[in-house]
């Protein structure tokens, strides 16, 4: 990849001494499962709004600098409060995704007690998995935005694939850290955090919209996703509309 | 790739090249249309840049309406598939019934995720069965698995698939499949030196498989400047 | 020993020497022992109802649960011998998660019920383990239409369209068998399951019960779950209603020939 998109730290590959045997190619490497991830999504971008959580993500998976899948999900559902958006390594981000939604079934489904995992719990539950990963030297490559809408409170937290977590009223990942979380920081500071669903949602399309004009692994095919007191709603994927036609252009 | 360069062996032999692993830099490609599935490959294999198989079969059957196209290492998508091939024909025998493609594609992901960092494996898993109908399942090189309308892969795919974005439409006949797949992987061929030799497809209905072959004379022609 | 079986009741591993194996029988008193549990299989789902006799006053209204949730598209009803029946449903669901993560699809009801009735059986097979004093009936959902299973102490598991176990099946199976289920729809049908469990029991020699059911059908978007509130209160409603009538029917009846009293119920 052109660039270190996750802050990726190097790992033996690059690092390790080389082997002076000459009848070895190679130089022996540490035994390490790390690997560099191989088909990436991007940016997530995420709101808290009055009464609920915007999250964003476009539909791209690439291959390298390649744009292999362009119709996937990067905004998942996971139970009944929450939404988990995932940059970084899309088959650790299906692995996550199936290991959570069996511990679905088993802790709400299956004990059938009317009490449903809430996104602080999933968002918890999260951290220590790819933390245990981080320590095995074997990481689940993600960074995962966590939102949900549970008892009247919103919930925004994100972790990464060290286990490093945090809480904020924006979140981005990825380009996005750098290009769209100070335009969300500033509108909401300028809205004092009173901010409608419909403005949450304009934000992150335009959040978007600028992801896509300055990082070359971002689509324009993008999904946006809102959950609030009447649980998950993810829309279908919209075209973004851009503008080419500046005089300096 | 590194990973698996049988090292001591290449030192002691002169013809480094032959000694290398088996690799199918490859074209592959399959494709739902109105009545199943179409899938096709090129037939080259080669050792570094020594094709020591020109008519080489990459389209494994691994149940009665269920394919993979493999590329990446030779041996490695032999054994993956050989595993499936194996898991799909217990499952059968309990199910009582053909297995789904879902389910043979998910046996591809799983054991190219668990074993990512030894395996170079591309693999598409294509089929139909009775409650789905025909299925296209990609598996790319970290072990994520998708669900397509077509899906290529393979070092020659990259050439490709400006003409398949361009050329596909949903609910083709057998014929404009066939058309489809043969013009793509024969634009392939002719651009990557990894992919050579004739068109192999598979036409996998509820009827049954049907193998073709075309050779590399009677391809269709394109520009050659 | 004599001829008649003395002496072989208490290996499970030792026929007797007209063929019996006397603890899978004595396995099956223990189900007979337990409250009714009755399953149907409509055009549009299945239907479990189970009368869960109230061993305590003290107990708490719905503990003592008799009807689980497996996996989104099955659940399962048991009768029987209790620890038994939370080991065998913790088996299914064990089962059940397994194929799924490792197929990637659900798991068909015919091969989780298969899965299931081969670990019954095997208990029925060494000399160091009990036979399982639980009847199973599994119900589910899925691809191939709505479906009803049983699996015995025995380890013996056939599709049903409608069984019954426990103290009164041979009453509610003679219920069950005068409806046609399979052209009845679950709403109609849990009326129905509710009116069978009540009148089979039997207020004066039977504990107080309570009712549980159970749907998995297209209303509840083919999810295995304890049927809403509203329906349930609704079909027993209708139960007491029309076991009402039916006792003032009997009631004449017996004015009329009072010979004829001894039947089932």
């Amino acid at each position: 990849m052109s660039m270190d998109n996750f802050g990726l730290y190097k790992l033996m590959h690059e690092d390790a001494p080389k082997n002076n045997n000459p009848l070895l190619e190679q130089p022996t490497l540490a035994k390490t499962h790390t690997t560099d991830p191989i088909v990436t999504g991007t940016s997530v971008l995420a709101i808290k709004f009055n009464g609920g959580v915007a999250i964003a993500a476009d539909t791209l998976a690439s291959y390298g600098s390649m744009a292999r899948f362009r119709d996937i999900e990067r905004l998942k559902s996971f139970g009944k409060y929450t939404i988990v958006g995932a940059s970084g390594e899309y088959s650790d981000f299906q692995y996550i995704e199936e290991q959570v939604k069996q511990s679905l079934i088993d802790r709400d489904y299956q004990l059938d007690d009317g009490r449903s995992t809430t996104p602080r719990e999933i968002y918890q539950y999260l951290v220590r998995v790819l933390y245990n990963r981080r320590n095995k030297f074997d990481p689940l490559y993600n960074v995962l935005v966590i939102a949900g809408y549970e008892n009247g409170k919103a919930f925004l937290g994100q972790t990464d694939y060290l286990g490093t977590h945090f809480e904020d009223v924006t979140l981005a990942t990825g380009y996005g850290s750098y290009i769209a979380q100070p335009i969300l920081r500033k509108f909401y500071s300028e809205k004092n955090g009173n901010i409608t669903e419909q403005e949450a949602k304009d934000i992150l399309k335009k959040c978007l919209t600028v992801l896509f004009y300055r990082d070359a692994r971002a689509a324009d095919k993008v999904q946006i996703a809102v959950i609030n007191d009447q649980g998950p709603k993810i829309d279908e994927p919209i075209k973004l509309e851009t503008q080419w036609t500046f005089k300096g252009f | 790739m590194d990973a698996i360069k049988p090292f001591d062996v290449v030192q002691m032999n002169p013809l480094k090249e032959l000694s290398k692993p088996h690799s199918m830099g490859t074209t592959i490609i399959a494709i739902k249309y109105r009545d199943g599935v179409l899938v096709g490959a090129d037939s080259r294999t080669t050792t570094g840049s020594y094709i020591a198989n020109r008519v080489s079969d990459k389209l494994t059957q691994v149940h009665e309406r269920i394919y993979c196209c493999r590329s990446g290492s030779a041996a490695d998508t032999q054994a993956v598939a050989d595993y499936v091939k194996y898991y799909l024909s217990m499952q059968s025998v309990e199910l009582g019934e053909l297995p789904r493609v879902k389910t043979a594609a998910n046996l591809f992901r799983t054991l190219c995720y668990q074993n990512k960092n030894h395996l170079m494996a591309g693999i598409l898993c294509a089929g139909w069965d009775p409650i789905e109908g025909g299925q296209v399942y990609s598996i790319p090189l970290g072990g994520t698995l998708v669900k397509q309308p077509f899906g290529t892969s393979g070092s020659g795919s990259s050439y490709i698939f400006g003409y398949c974005d361009v050329h596909y439409k949903d609910d083709m006949t057998l014929e404009e499949a066939e058309q489809f797949v043969k013009t793509a992987l024969t634009l392939a061929m002719q651009r990557d030196g990894s992919s050579g030799g004739v068109v192999r497809t598979v036409n996998i209905t509820k009827d049954g498989c049907e193998r073709k072959m075309v050779p590399w004379t009677e391809l269709p022609v394109f520009f050659e400047g | 020993m004599s001829s008649n079986g003395t002496g072989y009741d208490l290996s499970v591993t030792t026929y007797s020497p007209d063929g019996r194996l006397f603890q899978i029988e004595y396995a099956q008193k223990a189900v007979e022992n337990s409250g009714t549990v009755i399953g149907v299989a409509c055009k549009d789902g299945v239907v479990l109802g189970v009368e869960k006799l109230i061993e305590s006053k003290l107990m708490e209204r719905n503990s003592n649960q008799r009807i689980f949730n497996v996996d989104y598209h099955v659940g399962i009803a048991l009768a029987g011998w209790k620890p038994d029946t939370r080991q065998l449903v913790n088996k299914a669901r064990k089962e059940s998660q397994d194929y799924q993560s490792f197929y990637g699809t659900k798991i068909p009801a015919h091969v989780l019920t298969e899965r299931v009735a081969m670990h019954v059986h095997q208990a029925t097979m060494y000399w160091h383990l009990r036979p399982y004093g639980v009847c199973a009936l599994i119900s589910a959902y899925d691809e191939q239409g709505p479906q009803l299973f049983m699996v015995e102490p025995s380890g013996t598991s056939w599709g049903y369209h409608g069984c019954a176990v426990g103290k009164a099946k041979q009453a509610a199976r003679t219920e069950i068998e005068k409806l046609k289920f399979t052209e009845m729809t679950t709403r109609e049908a849990v009326k129905e399951v509710a009116r069978i469990i009540h009148l089979v029991h039997d207020p004066v020699k039977d504990k107080d019960f309570e009712l549980e059911l159970s749907w998995v059908c297209d209303e509840s978007k083919r999810v295995h779950q304890l049927v809403p509130k509203e329906v349930k209160e609704e079909a027993e409603q209708y139960a007491k209603e029309a076991n009402k009538d039916d006792d003032d029917d009997d009631d004449e009846e017996d004015e009329d020939e009072e010979l004829v009293d001894s039947g089932a119920q």
